[in-house]
């Protein structure tokens, strides 16, 4: 059983490397968002200092989300998604190791950018610390709710501006949660503990709930 | 079996087209009442008149809850049945509940003008439920993207169920967090908080909604029913051209 999987986890991971307009576009346009913020609100560093969390987080979701259309269109594309579905892995765990590569691939880099885009930001290290490690907890369930939303369009053989319209309102409860560990780290006064404890609540939950909404998505649709 | 019979489209329609005018009659007539009582009901001792807002604004939250329930209830069938007349009833209750969820939103926010002073806040209960609007228009979309009906139906169905988490967090979110928004007071352990002169017009003005949800609800199935019919004859009349 964990066989497949790891090759499945290690053919994804390596064709995010290797095939071109994977990770490295993503951390570019998380780049260009967290660049674009000071164009539009001034270069007041205390200003952005203080929505500098915000804007981070802001960025990651808006990169990950432009990333999802890679998740499973291009295994549709050329076929190995059918053999995926064909195979004796239980197509849940197929698609949970395909969520995992997916985010090893596109949420870790955005993660390891996060404090290098903090001094942009003008945050402390221990603000940064704070964001990137409210985005460690964070991502994943970006990563597992989306997955549900890129087999839904993959099924209904429309993508591009409906993903995003179905995924965002579903992604709401972890920007809030997410925006509000990373302030309680940096000013207080509610105790860190407690929204982020809710983060990883949801990263957990959506874990369980996504890989089984895609695959039912899929099963669904594609027949 | 006059269950199994409702599951058939041609007997649904039938039925439906009888029971109709007697839901429309009775829609009317609950507003009529309603109307009356709200009306003659006091006003509030700090509130004043706009307290005559919540007979509109509660009504429509509790349908605009209901209805995404009632699509969830749909969705099941649609995945487990593969009922055409689940889809109709899904597809159908799509609008009618974006538009209570709307109308809440609306008088929400008017309401808010005078009592908070301001039309907006973001506190955790107007947030959820413009999450749940803003989900509304997604299942439109995804409902209007796709031309198969059964496809669309499935997808949609998938897409209500994962939504239906946020149906609970709105419910309970002015109980959880400590909000702007008062806590729950019709619905609650230990009975209601609102005085019977108030509570009684607000719980027929209830019916009085839940009445004109249902009259919208079995006229918009029974259209979906007639279009999905147009459209199989038009294929079929396409496919007989040589």
């Amino acid at each position: 059983m964990l066989k497949p999987l790891a090759a499945l986890l290690g053919r994804d991971m390596r064709l995010a490397v290797r095939v071109g307009g994977g990770a490295p576009i993503g951390v570019l346009f998380f780049l260009i968002v967290v660049t674009l913020v000071p164009f539009a609100v001034g270069p007041d560093l205390r200003l952005l200092a203080r929505i500098g969390p915000a804007i981070l987080w802001l960025g990651a979701l808006l990169a990950n989300l432009l990333a999802l259309d890679r998740l499973i269109t291009m295994d549709h594309e050329d076929g190995s998604l059918d053999l995926i579905m064909a195979a004796r892995v239980p197509l849940e765990l197929a698609l949970a190791a395909k969520a995992l590569a997916h985010w090893l691939t596109t949420g870790l880099p955005l993660i390891l950018a996060t404090p290098l885009f903090g001094l942009l930001l003008d945050l402390d290290p221990r603000a940064s610390g704070a964001v990137a490690l409210t985005l460690l907890a964070g991502t994943p369930a970006l990563t597992f709710i989306g997955l549900a939303g890129a087999a839904l369009t993959v099924a209904l053989r429309r993508g591009g501006l409906l993903l995003a319209v179905l995924i965002l309102p579903l992604t709401v409860p972890v920007l809030i949660f997410g925006v509000a560990a990373s302030e309680a780290a940096i000013i207080g006064p509610v105790p860190f503990g407690a929204p982020f404890r809710i983060l990883c609540a949801l990263t957990l939950m959506s874990m369980v709930v996504g890989p089984f909404a895609a695959a039912l998505a899929l099963r669904q649709g594609l027949d | 079996m006059p269950v199994l019979d409702l599951a058939n489209p041609t007997r649904f329609l039938a039925l439906t087209d009888r029971a109709l005018p007697w839901l429309a009659a009775a829609t009317l007539l609950a507003f009529a009442l309603g109307a009356n009582q709200v009306y003659l009901a006091p006003d509030d001792y700090q509130q004043g008149a706009t307290v005559k807002i919540m007979y509109i604004h509660v009504p429509a939250a509790w349908l605009g809850l209901f209805a995404w329930t009632l699509m969830s209830a749909a969705a099941l069938g649609t995945l487990v049945w593969r009922h055409p007349l689940a889809d109709a009833a899904a597809k159908a209750a799509a609008p009618i509940g974006t538009a209570f969820t709307l109308m809440c939103l609306v008088t929400g926010s008017l309401w808010g003008r005078p009592m908070w002073g301001t039309y907006w806040v973001w506190d955790a209960r107007l947030t959820s439920v413009l999450v749940l609007f803003l989900m509304y228009l997604g299942v439109m979309a995804l409902w209007r993207t796709v031309d198969d009906p059964a496809r669309a139906a499935r997808g949609a169905a998938v897409l209500t169920l994962v939504g239906a988490i946020n149906i609970p967090i709105i419910k309970f979110s002015v109980d959880w967090w400590s909000t702007l928004h008062q806590p729950a007071s019709v619905l609650r352990l230990g009975g209601s908080t609102i005085h019977p002169a108030i509570l009684l017009p607000l719980i027929v003005m209830i019916i009085a909604f839940t009445l004109l949800f249902l009259t919208l609800h079995l006229a918009a199935m029974r259209n979906e029913i007639m279009r999905r019919r147009v459209r199989t004859m038009l294929m079929m009349r396409a496919d007989a051209r040589p």
